[in-house]
């Protein structure tokens, strides 16, 4: 590995869509200079056909239809293209097409129409791509920050709205400070292994765990800080209070895209973390990782918090921001059924599936707080659901199937998502934390149900507004989440080939 | 040619595509738009189905089955062996109902387009139209009786939404029209019931609903083709044909093969049965599912009703397409009703007496379209009837030649009634304050002379009446005669009594629909208007007259496709018995009969008798005072004219016999048993007061003082905790580092609990 690689050694064609997308995103930011004030259209435009450019090009090796590059490594390891990249590259870039959709008419109104907003979103989304393709320690922390860094930027956007402006403030300090965890904890791993690639340090923790070295201790605080790192963005209990303040304040379309695409994020980074470079780090020779009965504890907690705290919300951000929260529980099953080895590729398989029906229906949902919000961000309390049915049957159709979704009630995507989630966690003897699962998702229908009540059987002023692009965003998710939740097998086609492993 | 077969997907998915552009853009295209998107659907599919009637030709005839590109794994259960596919059928039995549906359905969107004029929701009726031409196709062309029934249910859906179309016409006409739709609906439930059983029945019994595999040839049986053959000759199945296909077979070749078996047994858990009268069960449930959507005694009593819908529907659906359904099943299952002989004289019973019994009640009614509505009862009874003493060519035959010219027949009543529309919308213009409420434009009582006034839509009506009552060389001639002929053959030939039964009945039914339709024309055409609509009436727009013209030279030509052998010049001139062959290609059982000249001339001479009678009843002069119908008067027919009108009392038996004591039943069940008995006695006498007398004593001591008070503690607990929660919650970023922090240490603690544990040494 000494001397400098050449071009063929790096491999830079298996990394096609996220080297497209970055070019891509530069170039953007330079052409945006010349789009005049009025025409911020154009910059979206452009900023869309990059994003379905970067969609086609990731799902043709997610189809099976093309393999770009050779084999599935680049740049020496360090970036990996297998089918799990390419399932969090679909999702994201989802994502971000609904988030583009959502935020065009949005910025308008709150007179913030500027191209900056599109370069950061395509770096953030940059970022989550990385993070899914991450193959060393290293680029986890450079995709996180790259991930993180613009969404501090967006979510205080709308500057200079206070509300705005503390929110990411806020988000920046706690976010630096989580960072710190997770560089800590990445260093505490390279002390005990030497390397910081996945597949040295998944043999390095079989020599380790052979061995019975003292260094298993460094090896567990460092996994645990890079728990805390990761758990931080994905707003797990006991670091999540940053996200109903943060919510709360950025602007809605920043919300919307991010609660998503951070999640999508922070998982990916801790199933390549966890389930696959720390998946045979099993202290008592057995299959069970160490660091298991942890994340299960963590996820209980999360949907347990998360879930009876939404209870008590009176405002739809908050009620989603704590929504999130709890279903940063349900995905962390998956990913404590990882810690099973056996289970590993079904339970990163259900983290994907989950998170592609979070997707659709998470940016569904705040699209139509969207919709109802007032220019001056008012209007977001649960009132102003109040006979939204009435005024516009088909914005509170959709509404009510993101709410069934995100309950997790049959025909949807979040029934779909659930169901796997559980499967892993039952496969991999977590019965107590599914058990929770359940309990907590029953809870979490009074708070999603009641808002369809409120749509449906009360009446009220109600009033939204729902131009084009933001009517295709909903459409498209409640399409989507039905679509998902139908034909599940969309879905589990789609990741069947997720392996995780290293090794023999 | 091969791959002309691949085409056929496309037959029903052009009008799906025509109706989603209507669905969703019919609003915006206007009337112009959604015309031409309906009619040019409905006429694209029909030129595929023109290409596929070519392919077969020139390949032979050979069946072929085409998957659905995305649909080609429909229902598949791996764990029960269940594989259902979603595959096209075609071979000629489905092309010649393909060239049916989208050929006459073409011409009456065409007309449809006229007579919806300035209809408010006009887009929405030609998104049902295509629909049911979806539905109608899938039915047809469907490889296995699961797809068929699809097909039956969506077409039944479409004809309840078509019936029910002027739901909401003012002053009760509106209320009649949805319960007409709703009769519909409802009747055909039960007979749906039993279809499905059916298939359920032959799923269970043969493992599979294909009718042919892929690549799969009917067992050949005889080649009836040869006039002189006998009639039912036994064959030996397997015989001349191998059968290329391993693994399991469709049904009717598994059939078959059981059948040469013999002995075959079909467990049902607690009974087996032998596979043949598993055939006979199976068959009579088909044939329920017949009699509902073919009317057929007993569940015809909603066809007529049916008529609430606009008249391009009862063409349509109603009389060319929808109701004929049953008639294809059967004849598809020929395999099953051959074999199954008391189904068949069932079957031929059934049909037989609702030709006569709706031909009968047909003479005594005086609203236009009921007239024909009741006639295709009748028809359809000749059809079945048809199926019912084997002659499956002949029903098929009869199909054909029955949906040109009742189709025409409607489409000129639906004129007719234009036109009175017209002349009243005229007249009481013209005398304003004139308003007679009385006045129903489809009422023959009101019309009179509109030959002049109507003069194509006039002849275009003739021609269907002359096709209708069988004069030759119009085309029910032809088939009519081959059904005669067959049911009189099969009681000679084989002696069976359905033969003879259906053959009388047949006979009679004949002269009845001569003479309606003779009656119709007189009221309607001849003599003087008696009515001042009738007086102003007027020829309808080129859109209607159009399809007229068209359907009525077809009612005069269709019937050369099948010439029975044996005729003279004709035979020789157009070939013998061409449709015959043709089905026979899929239709295992077809066979073509012999011209009988005694036969058919007396067929004629009793349709021109029922004629020149129904002329001498209804002449010129009993119409210019024509109060009421001379029949009811003459005191020798008065009380057979009293009751077919009152249309045999059919529907005040069944309110009489089945729905007054079944709502009455139900009544008292819920009246006595559920509410006097269960809920007043066992519920609150036995059950609640009880338990309200414990209760009582309870929730004074125990609930008020202990439980009450420990709750109101708990809730306070909840409150209290929440706030403090709320007081974490603060906003301040320094709190939330510190969370975090202690969450960092938690989490330190939590992971390294077992090694703690260990040091410890617990």
């Amino acid at each position: 590995m000494s001397g400098v690689p050449s071009l063929s050694d790096l491999n830079l064609a298996a990394t096609l869509p996220v080297s497209f997308l970055a070019l891509y995103a530069c170039l953007l930011m330079i052409v945006d200079l010349f789009v005049p004030r009025t025409r911020k259209h154009i910059t979206a435009g452009l900023t869309m056909l990059g994003l379905g450019i970067a969609l086609v090009l990731a799902l043709l090796p997610l189809a099976g239809a093309a393999r770009f590059g050779d084999g599935e490594r680049a740049f020496g390891g360090m970036y990996i293209a297998d089918s799990f990249s390419d399932g969090v590259n679909v999702i994201v870039l989802i994502t971000a097409l609904l988030g583009v959709m959502v935020a065009y008419n949005y910025l308008d109104r709150i007179q913030r129409q500027r191209g900056e907003y599109y370069s950061l979103l395509l770096f953030t989304t940059l970022g989550v791509m990385m993070m899914g393709a991450a193959g060393d320690l290293v680029v986890v922390f450079v995709a996180l920050e790259l991930l993180s860094i613009p969404l501090y930027i967006l979510s205080g956007f709308r500057r200079p709205q206070e509300a705005s402006e503390e929110s990411a403030l806020k988000y920046f300090i706690l976010g630096a400070f989580a960072s710190g965890f997770l560089v800590y904890g990445i260093a505490l791993i390279y002390g005990a292994t030497g390397v910081t690639d996945f597949e040295g340090i998944w043999a390095a923790v079989e020599e380790i765990v052979a061995e019975d070295a003292s260094s298993k201790y460094l090896l567990l605080v460092g996994a645990g800080l890079l728990l805390v790192g990761l758990g931080f963005k994905v707003a797990a209990v006991p670091f999540h209070m940053w996200t109903p303040d943060v919510y709360q304040g950025a602007p809605t379309s920043v919300v919307a895209y991010m609660s998503v695409a951070a999640k999508v994020g922070g998982f990916a980074a801790l199933v390549r973390v966890l389930g696959s470079g720390m998946v045979n780090f099993a202290l008592d020779g057995g299959l069970v990782a160490a660091w298991q009965d942890t994340v299960w504890l963590i996820a209980a907690l999360t949907m347990i918090l998360g879930n009876f705290v939404a209870i008590v919300q009176s405002d739809l951000k908050r009620l989603l921001a704590y929504s999130s929260i709890a279903h940063a529980g349900y995905m962390l099953i998956g990913v404590a059924a990882a810690g099973s080895a056996p289970v590993a590729d079904e339970a990163a398989r259900a983290v994907i599936m989950y998170l592609m029906a979070y997707a659709f229906t998470n940016v569904g949902a705040f699209a139509v707080v969207i919709a109802v919000e007032r220019d001056d961000a008012s209007n977001t309390g649960l009132e102003s659901m109040r006979g939204l049915a009435v005024k516009q049957p088909l914005l509170a159709a959709s509404m009510a199937i993101f709410m069934f979704s995100l309950t997790g009630i049959p025909l949807t995507a979040g029934f779909i998502g659930k169901w796997f989630v559980f499967k892993a966690a039952i496969a991999a003897d977590l019965i107590p934390v599914a058990v929770v699962g359940v309990l907590t998702s029953l809870i979490s229908a009074f708070y999603y149900l009641r808002i369809v009540w409120y749509m449906y059987f009360e009446s009220g002023e109600s009033e939204a507004h729902v131009p084009v692009p933001l009517a295709w965003a909903i459409s498209i998710a409640a399409v989507g989440t039905l679509l998902l939740g139908i034909f599940p097998y969309l879905l589990s086609d789609m990741t069947h080939k997720i392996t995780l492993a290293f090794g023999p | 040619m091969d791959n002309f077969f691949d085409l056929v997907p496309l037959v029903v998915m052009i009008p799906l595509v025509g109706l989603l552009i209507n669905l969703f853009a019919g609003r915006q295209l206007g009337e112009r738009g959604v015309s031409i998107v309906a009619v040019g659907a409905s006429g694209m599919s029909f030129v595929i189905a023109v290409l596929l009637w070519i392919a077969q030709v020139n390949t032979g005839y050979e069946a072929a089955v085409i998957d659905m590109p995305i649909l080609s794994d429909w229902i598949v259960i791996p764990s029960a062996n269940v594989t259902i596919p979603w595959a096209f059928r075609v071979d000629t039995l489905s092309v010649t109902m393909m060239l049916v549906v989208t050929g006459v359905g073409t011409l009456i969107h065409i007309y449809a387009v006229g007579y919806m004029h300035g209809d408010e929701r006009f887009p929405r009726f030609f998104v049902y139209m295509n629909l049911f031409l979806v539905f109608m196709l899938i039915l047809v062309t469907g490889n296995n009786f699961l797809m068929m029934f699809v097909g039956w249910e969506g077409v039944g859906l479409c004809s309840y939404l078509l019936i029910g179309f002027w739901f909401d016409k003012p002053g009760g006409v509106g209320w009649k029209n949805s319960d007409a739709a709703r009769k519909a609906l409802i009747v055909n439930r039960v007979g749906d019931f039993g279809l499905v059983l059916g298939v359920l029945i032959t799923f269970w019994t043969f493992g599979t609903l294909d009718y042919y595999r892929e690549g799969e040839a009917p067992i050949a049986h005889h080649a009836a083709t040869d006039a002189e053959a006998p009639l039912f000759a036994p064959t030996l199945p397997g015989e001349e044909e191998t059968h290329a296909v391993s693994g399991p077979l469709g049904v009717f070749n598994q059939a078959e093969l059981w059948l040469e078996e013999g002995g075959h047994q079909v467990n049902f858990g607690m009974v087996s049965l032998s596979f043949e009268t598993t055939l006979t069960v199976i068959t009579l449930l088909f044939l329920l599912g017949v009699t509902g959507k073919s009317a057929q005694i007993p569940l015809f009593v909603w066809l007529p009703d049916a008529m609430a819908g606009p008249t391009p529907v009862s063409a349509l659906i109603h009389a060319a397409t929808m109701v004929t359904a049953g008639v294809y099943m059967m004849v598809r299952a020929n395999v099953f009703y051959h074999a199954a002989e008391f189904s068949s004289f069932v079957v031929a019973v059934i049909g037989a007496t609702t030709a006569l019994v709706a031909g009968f009640i047909a003479v005594g009614q005086w609203d236009i379209k009921r007239v024909l509505a009741y006639s295709t009862v009748s028809q359809l009874g000749f059809m079945v009837a048809a199926v019912g003493v084997g002659a499956y060519a002949a029903a098929m035959f009869h199909l054909v030649t029955h949906a040109c010219f009742k189709a025409l027949l409607f489409l000129a009543s639906g004129s007719v009634i234009h036109g009175m529309e017209h002349g009243h919308h005229h007249v009481s213009h013209g005398h304003s304050g004139h308003h007679d409420d009385d006045f129903d434009p489809q009422d023959m009582r009101f019309m009179g002379g509109l030959k002049e006034r109507m003069p194509v839509t006039y002849w275009t009506y003739l021609f269907g009446t002359l096709a209708l009552a069988g004069i030759i060389p119009f085309a029910g001639f032809w088939s009519k005669d081959e059904i005669l002929l067959d049911s009189l053959k099969t009681g000679v030939d084989k002696g069976l009594l359905s033969g003879y039964v259906g053959f009388v009945l047949l006979v009679v039914a004949a002269a009845f629909t001569a003479f309606y339709m003779w009656r119709q024309v007189s009221l309607v055409f001849l003599g003087k208007p008696r009515h001042a609509a009738a007086a102003h009436a007027e020829e309808s727009s080129r859109l209607m007259t159009w399809p007229l013209i068209v359907l009525a030279v077809l009612s005069l030509l269709i019937g050369f496709i099948n010439v029975p052998s044996g005729f003279p010049i004709l035979g020789w001139l157009l070939g013998e018995h061409q449709f015959t062959s043709f089905l026979e290609h899929s239709v295992t059982y077809a066979h073509a009969g012999t011209f009988s000249f005694l036969l058919a001339t007396f067929a004629v001479l009793l349709a021109l008798g029922a004629i020149y009678l129904a002329r001498s009843v209804y002449s010129d002069r009993v119409l210019a005072t024509l109060r009421e119908d001379p029949l009811a008067i003459n005191p020798r027919t008065q009380r057979a004219f009293a009751l077919s009108s009152a249309k045999l009392y059919w529907d005040e038996f069944y309110f009489k016999y089945l729905i007054y004591p079944y709502r009455n039943a139900a009544y008292w069940l819920a009246e006595q048993l559920d509410w006097r008995f269960w809920h007043d006695y066992v519920h609150e006498r036995l059950l609640r007061d009880p338990f309200n007398a414990a209760t009582r004593a309870l929730s004074g001591r125990v609930d008020k003082q202990v439980i009450d008070h420990s709750f109101d503690g708990l809730g306070h607990a909840t409150r209290r905790i929440a706030s403090r929660l709320r007081r974490i919650q603060t906003g301040y970023v320094h709190i939330y580092t510190m969370s975090v922090l202690f969450g960092a240490l938690l989490v330190m603690i939590l992971i390294l609990l077992p090694l703690i544990r260990d040091w410890l040494g617990l």
